[in-house]
């Protein structure tokens, strides 16, 4: 193999795992090191920078980051990431001196952003300290889109919402709320230089059985009835409520419902339990509420009786895999019967684009989604840019801030006389030595025991009878603290000099991972299948040295680097050095 | 500043017959200097352990004085252990071999403690054919006073402080082959390839295994003029014969040409296989061995891997008719057999 390329960020970016897997690329390690530090609104700031929503995405996130965690590869759990960012939020100091400085001189340019939710607000945030005026148009009476209008307040507080949403839009955020936008023409004929659609994705998708017509009322969509719930429409549910589908959702439907007086829901599911669309949390939530959740069952009609709504009939299936493909099939057993007052569909979300005319040069797709450059966020007309769920289908928050990020960064170059918006640069980083004396670093090397920590709740009966009151505590700071500590600091990297090694293989024998090895050099696939611990089925790259004066060379495998710094320590020559990577995704500057 | 090593390791970590990992064979964190040989060679030493799926209890590291001979609290934490007086690590290694045949002795000592204070000690346990493995970390100075030369410093050569070494050298694998060791080698702590299944076959040979492991002292010997440097070292090795070492019961699947391999079956039914290198000589003819380490030296070459190997020797147990039994598993009625047995003995004399 040719040695690896360390001046590029890829290799050392894709060991931090969490950072690589977090659309907005949050510097991770960094902030749940100043948590350890205590400086909770350094830590806040850090997030704030980079994910633009930490009160919010600290609970809840989808949190792509945990999966990814190194933690999980040597331990049983992933560091909780997710809620040592609601760590940094709730301990903060404050922070208005911190935020940047709006100009009062303009720079003469003006952005429409259709739709108040995450992305367009990113969009804003990162703009307006650049000089520019943002026009924010949306179709309810307050901005945060669907974190206000779906996310259930027993999940996300209002004043959440309220404080983070408020920090963009003082920036001076021009509004345009409690209209709905029919023309983007319009929009475009107001001359504003460029415009960002952040419509998301409101539609639900409703399941057309026999029945639907005389079922009535008793079948809603899953999204609208929670919307009609955060806007107050709607305050209680019937006895007996069945949610349709598995999504997240799906979940939020059965607790609110719950919340609602309704005593008995189910979440039916077509899928096997395992297969499910939520997150494994939020499914553990609903279960630890006393929902049950009935897997395998695909709707066949909604049953009304002598003009009485009766329930839903379901087939049971099984799961069969076909060449990777899912095929449920009848297990040919009697239908089902499950009685109910209320149906919530919650099979899926679509985006919805009928205000925006066919004749201004965005071209749609088969499935009437605009045509948009993934890398830019540029539609096919050049003042047009898209992102969040109305770019490519429904995600989440940290998709939509990532989105925003990119298409303001876009938005800048395309605005930038002399810059090309197709030229999108990787980002930049540092790196930092962390050696502080011979065997002394500035970071925590020494490895934590501890296991996950659980974050605390209330009690059942006081959450169900609160729709407001939120159930998770968060942790203290004795739980933070013990938390962020099972941080392993992957940016801290295990940074190699050949020209300093003298092959005394010290560091490959102190290791506690066995990731060093010195071998001879030979193709990918040959040296993954000689090192001290193979690595074929590994997906993490290889770090290797250019060749050594006994012709070997080092090789470390990623995969499992506790980032101990004991290789370093061990080193006599210095040939091993820790430094800190911190990678700073591309944003508008 | 590390102290611990932490207990997790690698998800996918090999395990041997008693479903151990090397990592259960390791000691306590080494605080050798960083970069320092021996602790390669303790390494290699948890390595050929793990590999020979030994449980460490049945194991007893032996040592003297030095860096060296501190190195076994860096391996085999479950191991017994016996740090001795300078140079003494041989008598106390035969006392115990004498008291208890069950265990596998590793004596770990220094050129210092071997070839200077210990030179006595070490040439009786030899002459003996203790069975044990006797590795010398062989680094050319005493590391631990803070660098004198050694007497296995080479003529000719200088001290980190720029003094000549007026004397000639002890090379100790040559008077263990002289003496009478039954297995001796050469090793370098920077080729582990070589180290692990040459200790394999040493702790495997019944009767005194002796390897002399070249370890630099990355503190007081790692310059320049150094001859035990790892540059130097790793720049005037030559690999005689390369020893792979064929554990008890293994399917043997490769198959070499006539000529090519050459095999030496130990007691326990464990085989050396070796191959000839370019510079081939009789491993089993201790004049050939002696020879060709000899003509090495002349060629300012250090001659690497098995030196040496005839097990049909016998060994100061088979010498001695020692009992099998551990002597403190012995119970009354052996150790006093009764007025019979010694009317037998007393008429013995008469
Ligand atoms: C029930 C539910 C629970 C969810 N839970 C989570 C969660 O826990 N974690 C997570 O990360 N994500 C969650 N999501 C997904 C997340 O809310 C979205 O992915 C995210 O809000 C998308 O952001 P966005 O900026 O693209 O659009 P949105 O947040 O959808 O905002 C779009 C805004 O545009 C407005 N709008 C649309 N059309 C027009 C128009 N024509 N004129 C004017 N205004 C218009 C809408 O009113 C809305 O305010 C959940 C979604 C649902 C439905
Ligand atoms: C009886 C006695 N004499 C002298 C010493 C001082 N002393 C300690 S270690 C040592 C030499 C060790 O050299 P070596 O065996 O080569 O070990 P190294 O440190 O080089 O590994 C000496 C002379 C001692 N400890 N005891
Ligand atoms: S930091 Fe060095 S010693 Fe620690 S696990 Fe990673 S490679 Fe091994
Ligand atoms: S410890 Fe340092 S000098 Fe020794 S092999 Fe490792 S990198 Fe090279
Ligand atoms: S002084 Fe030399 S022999 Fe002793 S620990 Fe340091 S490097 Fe090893
Ligand atoms: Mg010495």
């Amino acid at each position: 193999m040719k040695p690896t390329n360390t001046i590029d960020p890829t290799h050392f970016h894709k060991v931090v795992d969490c950072q690589y897997a977090c659309p907005a690329h949050t510097p991770v390690p960094e902030y749940i090191r100043l948590i350890m530090a205590r400086r909770y609104t350094d830590s806040y700031m850090v997030n704030w920078e980079a994910n633009v929503f930490p009160g919010i995405l600290g609970r809840v996130c989808d949190r792509p980051c945990e999966p990814a965690c190194r933690r999980q590869r040597v331990e049983e759990k992933p560091v909780a990431i997710c809620r040592l960012k609601r760590v940094a939020a709730d301990n903060k100091g404050d922070i208005q001196d911190r935020l940047p400085i709006i100009p009062t001189k303009k720079n003469g340019k003006r952005i429409a952003l259709v739709g108040a939710g995450p992305a367009s607000l990113t969009v804003a945030r990162d703009l307006m300290p650049l000089g520019y005026e943002t026009t924010l148009f949306e179709r309810d009476a307050r901005a945060g889109g669907m974190m206000r209008s779906q996310i259930p307040t027993f999940r996300l507080p209002e004043e959440v919402i309220n404080s983070e949403v408020d920090l963009v839009l003082n920036m001076g955020v021009e509004p345009r709320f409690g209209n709905e936008v029919n023309s983007l023409k319009a929009i475009l004929d107001e001359d504003f230089d460029a415009v960002f659609v952040g419509t998301g994705a409101p539609n639900g998708r409703p399941l057309d059985l026999p029945g639907l017509k005389e079922a009535g009322d008793h079948v809603k969509i899953g999204i609208n009835w929670l919307a009609g719930v955060s806007f107050e429409h709607i305050d209680e549910a019937p006895k007996r409520v069945v949610v349709l589908g598995g999504g997240n959702t799906a979940m939020d439907c059965t607790r609110t419902a719950l919340r609602l007086g309704a005593k008995d829901v189910k979440a039916i599911v077509r899928s096997s339990y395992d297969e499910m669309k939520s997150s494994p949390w939020e499914r553990e939530d609903a279960v630890a509420e006393a929902i049950s959740i009935i897997p395998n069952h695909t709707p066949l009609r909604y049953v009304v009786e002598n003009g009485k709504f009766i329930g839903v009939e379901f087939d049971r299936v099984e799961t069969h895999w076909e060449k990777g493909k899912r095929r449920l099939v009848s297990t040919g057993e009697d239908p089902v019967l499950v009685e109910c007052d209320l149906v919530l569909v919650a099979v899926g979300q679509d985006v919805s684009l009928p205000w925006i005319e066919r004749d201004l040069g965005i071209q749609f797709d088969d499935w009437d989604m605009a045509v948009v450059n993934r890398d830019t966020f540029q539609s096919t007309n050049e003042r047009v840019f898209f992102g969040g769920d109305a770019a490519f289908g429904p995600e989440n928050i940290i998709m939509a801030v990532s989105h925003g990020h990119q298409a303001a960064a876009s938005i800048h170059r395309y605005l930038t006389d002399g810059r090309d918006v197709n030229d999108v640069p990787i980002g930049d980083y540092t790196l930092t030595s962390q050696k502080m004396g011979i065997h002394e670093w500035s970071y925590q090397s020494a490895i934590s025991d501890e296991e996950r920590n659980v974050v605390p709740i209330i009690n059942l009966e006081q959450a169900l009878e609160d729709i407001t009151a939120e159930v998770e505590l968060g942790f203290d700071e004795k739980l933070a603290l013990s938390e962020a500590a099972r941080c392993l600091s992957c940016d801290v990297q295990t940074v190699f000099s050949e020209d300093l090694c003298i092959e005394c293989v010290a560091c490959e024998d102190i290791c506690p991972m066995d990731c060093i090895n010195f071998v001879t050099n030979g193709d990918e696939d040959d040296l993954r299948s000689r090192l001290i611990v193979p690595a074929d089925e590994s997906e993490r790259d290889l770090y290797v040295s250019g060749q050594l004066k006994s012709q070997k060379v080092m090789v470390k495998d990623e995969d499992v680097c506790l980032h101990c710094g004991l290789c370093a320590e061990r080193c006599p020559t210095g040939a091993w050095d820790m430094q800190k990577f911190l990678f700073q995704a591309d944003r508008a500057t | 500043m590390s102290f611990l090593k932490s207990k997790f390791h690698h998800p996918r970590l090999a395990r041997n017959e008693l479903g151990l990992t090397h990592r259960d064979y390791e000691g306590s964190l080494s605080t050798l200097c960083a970069g320092c040989g021996h602790d390669a060679v303790g390494a290699a030493l948890v390595q050929a352990v793990f590999e020979l799926s030994i449980p460490a209890h049945k194991i007893a590291k032996l040592s003297g004085i030095g860096c060296s001979s501190k190195a076994p609290t860096y391996f085999l934490n479950q191991s017994h252990g016996f740090n001795t007086v300078h140079g003494r690590m041989p008598s106390v290694a035969t006392g115990a071999g004498m008291a208890n045949r069950s265990l596998k002795y590793i004596g770990m000592s220094g050129d210092g403690d071997t070839a200077s204070i210990g030179l006595g000690q070490f040439a009786h346990v030899v002459r003996r054919r203790l069975d044990m493995t006797y590795i010398v970390a062989n680094n050319g100075v005493y590391g631990l006073t803070k660098g004198q030369m050694a007497a296995t410093a080479e003529r000719g050569s200088t001290t980190k402080k720029g003094n000549k070494v007026l004397w000639p050298d002890i090379d100790l694998a040559t008077m263990a082959l002289e003496l009478g060791a039954t297995f001796v080698a050469r090793s370098f702590s920077g080729d582990k390839e070589q180290m692990v299944p040459l200790l394999k076959a040493a702790i495997c040979h019944e009767g005194f295994a002796f390897i002399d492991i070249i370890s630099p002292c990355v503190t007081f010997n790692n310059h320049a003029t150094s001859t035990r440097s790892y540059d130097y070292v790793r720049e005037h090795v030559q690999e005689g014969l390369i020893a792979d070492f064929v554990p008890v019961a293994s399917d043997i699947t490769t198959s070499y040409g006539e000529g090519e391999s050459n095999d030496i079956c130990l007691h326990d039914g464990s085989i050396i296989r070796l191959h000839k290198g370019s510079n081939g000589f009789d491993a089993r003819d201790r004049q050939s061995s002696l020879g060709a380490i000899h003509k090495h030296r002349e060629n300012g070459e250090i001659l690497t891997g098995l030196l040496y190997c005839d097990p049909t020797y016998r060994d100061m147990h088979d010498i001695l008719n020692t009992t099998e039994t551990p002597l403190n598993s012995l119970n009354e009625k052996e150790l006093c057999p009764g007025a019979h047995t010694l009317n037998g003995i007393n008429n013995g004399f008469r």
